[in-house]
């Protein structure tokens, strides 16, 4: 049995040791915020937050995130950063299908939270490890910044 | 993209280590950013993890007058955040900035770069050429080893069983003294189709460091070698570090 905290509450598992936090949050927490991707840490569409900080789920075993204190997208419907985001990637059309953008939206938090996301291409950069397979980076790109704008104010 | 199954044992006492790590096809994980894709694709089947994250001193970062000691689970991310004194803290910034992605970076750890010593990582190469030294720990017994001779070869170090990385001394260089960092690959995060590192103290011949299939290592000082590629690596890395 394993012992995970997630968004605030804890969980006890039935989940083996090899299986990756991205598989105990969706197949057994039905907790599918969390897309799996590339499966090897391409892609960032499983981004969650580890102590507050994006990790990519499907590279750490579960067995290994037990104590720690972990947030997915589901856990952040109350967060200021992520109303703002929200609101930024409606306004821009900063998706299409979708898939990528739980850990686009992860990952463009942290970028606004340590203030690296001043211009498009500091914007650019760090979201180098998101892969949007629709192609869609320029609504995105717009997207971050205007909610790091809104946040700044 | 299921890891084969294994089994998964922590500690927080290093002296349980080398009884946990004496069983067949047991070996010790970090942050394992390196260690997963290799798992799931089946490259790696080990029969149980150890976790090395509960260690005392583990993610020390501690700083003597010409020191910097950094626990072996001390995080890119941390390093890109800085730690130590400069100029070493703007050069560690630099060289882990550029490893794969932030959310790797949070968990990815230096000591695991070393440990797995895969020739494409960067620390390896930037460490060497940065006068590292390799703390290696056995129980309570620990032994100290420059970085050319921790790292053997390709995915080979000097580590015996039940040894594993606690830590990594960094020398103090001086403030005039420049570091070049030249790592060249087909996208951001990717890893390094070839890279080079080179410490420059004034009075001293360069040192510098490159990687090559056989792994990190120190370049001689003079000649330059006849490989090309590594004779070209040598040139950027001098060039970087002098403009």
């Amino acid at each position: 049995m394993m012992r995970l905290t997630i968004n605030g509450t804890g969980h006890q598992v039935p989940a083996e040791p090899r299986e990756s936090l991205a598989h105990v949050l969706r197949d057994r927490l039905g907790l599918t915020a969390t897309r799996l991707g590339c499966a090897q840490g391409s892609c960032g569409a499983c981004n969650v937050l580890v102590d507050g900080s994006p990790v990519r789920a499907c590279l750490l075993p579960a067995s290994l995130a037990e104590g720690e204190d972990i947030t997915t997208l589901e856990g952040l419907r109350d967060d200021a950063a992520m109303a703002a985001l929200r609101e930024a990637f409606q306004a821009e059309h900063a998706l299409q299908c979708g898939y990528c953008t739980a850990g686009m939206l992860l990952a463009a938090r942290d970028l606004i939270l340590r203030g690296r996301a001043h211009d498009a291409a500091q914007v650019r950069a760090g979201l180098a490890g998101q892969l949007c397979r629709c192609t869609g980076y320029d609504g995105i790109v717009a997207a971050v910044q205007r909610a790091a704008r809104t946040l700044s104010r | 993209m299921t890891p084969a199954a294994f089994a998964f044992s922590r500690t927080a006492r290093w002296e349980e280590l080398p009884a946990l790590l004496a069983e067949p096809g047991a070996i010790p994980v970090a942050g394992a950013q390196s260690l997963m894709p290799m798992m799931a694709l089946r490259v790696a089947e080990p029969a149980r993890l150890v976790a090395l994250d509960a260690l005392p001193g583990y993610r020390d970062v501690r700083q003597s007058p010409g020191l910097l000691h950094l626990g072996a689970g001390v995080t890119h991310a941390t390093a890109e955040d800085g730690v130590g004194p400069e100029p070493l803290r703007g050069w560690l910034a630099r060289v882990a900035g550029g490893i794969a992605y932030r959310p790797v970076r949070n968990r990815g750890t230096i000591g695991g770069s070393l440990a797995l010593h895969d020739p494409a990582a960067d620390w390896p190469v930037a460490l060497l050429a940065l006068r590292a030294v390799a703390v290696l720990r056995h129980g309570t017994a620990e032994r100290r080893l420059p970085l050319q001779e921790f790292l053997v070869g390709p995915f080979t170090t000097a580590l015996a069983p039940g040894e594993v990385l606690a830590a990594i001394e960094v020398p103090r260089p001086p403030e005039d003294a420049r570091f070049g960092w030249c790592k060249l690959a087909p996208s951001a995060g990717a890893f390094a189709e070839a890279s080079a590192a080179m410490l420059q103290i004034p009075g001293a011949p360069p040192r510098v460091a490159v990687s090559s299939p056989e792994g990190a290592r120190l370049m001689p000082d003079a000649p330059l070698p006849d490989d090309p590629h590594l004779a070209r690596l040598r040139e950027v890395a001098l060039r970087r570090a002098t403009a």
